[in-house]
């Protein structure tokens, strides 16, 4: 009986496109967090939501215009990295820009993809699908071996740049004053972001990265107000998810892995939620003073 | 009805732009469904112009696209259990509205943690998407025209819906438009002065939840921005006055829109970039120009 459970639990591992998977998602759980915990204390989800539906523009007309996807999908993406830097200037960068621009760019995607699909009879909205929901359980070992590199280069940069990084984003103003450059700062963490979710979203998909960016940080930002902490919580959260997730979906294959992965995030965070809710409430409930006191 | 997805090459075909005016609105209008995406966009460009400007001065972009992801499984699921993807559309919407204020931090203050649930559930609402349309196959065959807008399925029903929609939702923000405008430029006075800010955020989340319904029939749920926040950030960019920013945010949602379909029926390319590609440019233009005011201004000034 316990031999049965051990082998049930082991079993995946067997495998070597599950053996992949779990490199790939484990590599980009950890990057992913880094960065997508920096990208919340900033209030820059939206431009990191952004660049990945901008890597589908690059993609496309790379395609259109007879070149490998992949360099497409990296131009494009480090290009609307430097430009979302600048053009949010002093200010941190604002939403509002970061939609129109990201439209504008996804409306020229179509037209890329009008333009691939009508000069190839093949295709429909199929190339799309795989570029916005990717597939973690059919990458190559080259794939995960690359995707392990730019993560841990990711990682390294992250790292390097974290002290300024989080120094200029709690408080920008006192951080230019004390000479740190802000500004530079600014486009060094925006192309970073831009050269992980390139790869990441040609391996797992925008969806899934969506869920490694977001959720891991809003869920450790619930447990901690420390920012070193909430970082590391981060981390291990993303990797958690993403071992969780990844074996539920191999138990239950009519699950798809990326869905499986966000929705074993989205749990966490709930259950968190909602005990800090209750906690906060009990803090609030008012103390009772004792009669004749 | 023509399929949603792919473009009716011959259609196009016939269809040449020419410098007789009238001749083109006929051709533009000789199909029912072409009148029918006129008026549906029309009312949609209203509902937009004046739901977006708020957006804009709210900083809610973020909430709209997320609000516009959500109506995917909303579509996918309605159409697996074999319901009018228009159910799916608003029941999601506005249940995603619900959870974006319900999860939201209670205290004002926290964008960062508000940008952070938005993009937690919009991760959510697409995986259950993918879930959905995983199980039901047959629905990826019209995902591109889902995603990126297509007009040829609107059908007199669907107009209907989206009139009575615009009319009840437009009647509730005439209610809510001076508590909301109070609220979203300063939440703690408005709430100090006895306005209920936290009802006022839901009620206005589940308007956008409405309008991001009905902009993506033409958008398509990824460029709802298109017609909700791009027409909204240029009438911002010209002027701060809320009446003129309203009418000019509705003005341009309907250039943008009306102009779009034209272009898309007459150059045979896609409806959705021609709708970004009007409102990108006449934002560009916008800040160019008050970019320019400003300078002028100066020199007025200083001279």
């Amino acid at each position: 009986m316990r031999l049965v459970s051990l082998a049930a639990w082991a079993g995946p591992l067997a495998h070597d496109f599950f053996r992949r998977a779990f490199a790939a998602g484990t590599a980009a759980a950890i990057a992913a967090g880094l960065v997508g915990s920096f990208l919340v204390l900033r209030n820059q989800v939206f431009a990191g939501d952004a660049l990945s539906h901008v890597a589908f523009t690059g993609g496309l007309g790379a395609l259109a215009f007879g070149f490998a996807a992949r360099s497409g999908v990296f131009t494009a993406t480090v290009a609307v990295a430097i430009l979302l830097a600048v053009l949010g200037g002093r200010a941190r960068l604002n939403d509002v820009v970061t939609g129109v621009v990201f439209t504008w760019l996804l409306g020229l995607g179509v037209l890329f993809l009008s333009v691939f699909t009508s000069s190839r009879a093949t295709g429909n909205g199929a190339g799309a699908v795989r570029v916005l929901f990717g597939s973690i359980f059919g990458i190559d070992a080259a794939t995960a071996a690359q995707t392990g590199w730019i993560a841990a280069g990711v990682v390294v940069a992250m790292l390097l740049i974290s002290r300024p990084l989080l120094f200029a984003t709690i408080d920008p103003g006192v951080a230019e004053a004390r000479g740190i450059p802000v500004r530079a700062l600014n486009v060094v963490f925006l192309v970073a972001a831009g050269v992980m979710i390139a790869q990441l979203v040609q391996v797992v998909g925008a969806l899934l990265l969506l869920g490694l960016i977001t959720t891991p940080a809003a869920t450790a930002q619930r447990l901690t107000a420390r920012p070193w902490r909430a970082m590391t919580a981060t981390v291990a959260i993303a990797v958690a998810t993403v071992w969780a997730g990844l074996w539920l979906s191999y138990v239950r294959p009519s699950l798809p892995p990326s869905s499986a992965i966000i929705a074993v995030g989205f749990v966490a965070w709930l259950a968190v939620e909602a005990s800090a809710r209750v906690r906060r409430r009990h803090r609030h409930r008012p103390v009772e003073v004792p009669a004749g006191a | 009805m023509p399929p949603a997805d792919g473009w009716p090459g011959l259609l196009a075909a016939a269809a040449r732009l020419s410098w007789d005016l009238s001749r083109d609105l006929h051709l533009l209008l000789q199909y029912p469904f072409m009148r029918n995406a006129f008026v549906a966009g029309g009312v949609a460009a209203v509902m937009c112009g004046v739901i977006g400007w708020f957006a804009v001065l709210r900083g809610e972009t973020y909430a709209a696209h997320t609000l516009a992801t959500v109506a995917f499984p909303g579509a996918s699921g309605a159409v697996y259990l074999g319901l009018a993807p228009l159910v799916g559309y608003f029941g999601f919407a506005v249940a995603g509205a619900g959870l974006i204020a319900g999860l939201s931090p209670p205290q004002p203050g926290h964008r960062e943690r508000h940008s952070a649930t938005v993009g937690a559930i919009q991760a959510v609402a697409l995986a259950l998407g993918f879930w959905f349309v995983s199980l039901y196959q047959g629905f990826l065959t019209s995902l591109s025209g889902f995603l990126f807008g297509s007009f040829l399925g609107v059908t007199r029903v669907d107009v209907a819906v989206l009139m009575v929609t615009a009319v009840l939702a437009l009647g509730v923000l005439a209610v809510l438009g001076r508590p909301l405008l109070f609220a979203s430029v300063d939440p703690l006075v408005a709430e100090a002065a006895g306005v209920p800010v936290r009802a006022v955020s839901l009620l206005y989340l589940i308007l956008l939840g409405c309008a991001v319904a009905e902009a993506s029939q033409f958008t398509g749920v990824l460029l709802v921005l298109a017609l909700l926040v791009v027409p909204a950030a240029t009438a911002s960019a010209l002027t701060a006055r809320p009446s003129v920013g309203l009418a000019l945010s509705v003005g341009l949602a309907l250039v943008t829109v009306w102009g779009g379909l034209a272009a898309a029926y007459f150059t045979n390319r896609p409806v959705g970039f021609w709708v970004t590609s009007i409102g990108f440019a006449g934002y560009v233009l916008a800040r160019a120009a008050a970019a320019a005011g400003r300078r002028w201004n100066r020199r007025v000034v200083t001279a």
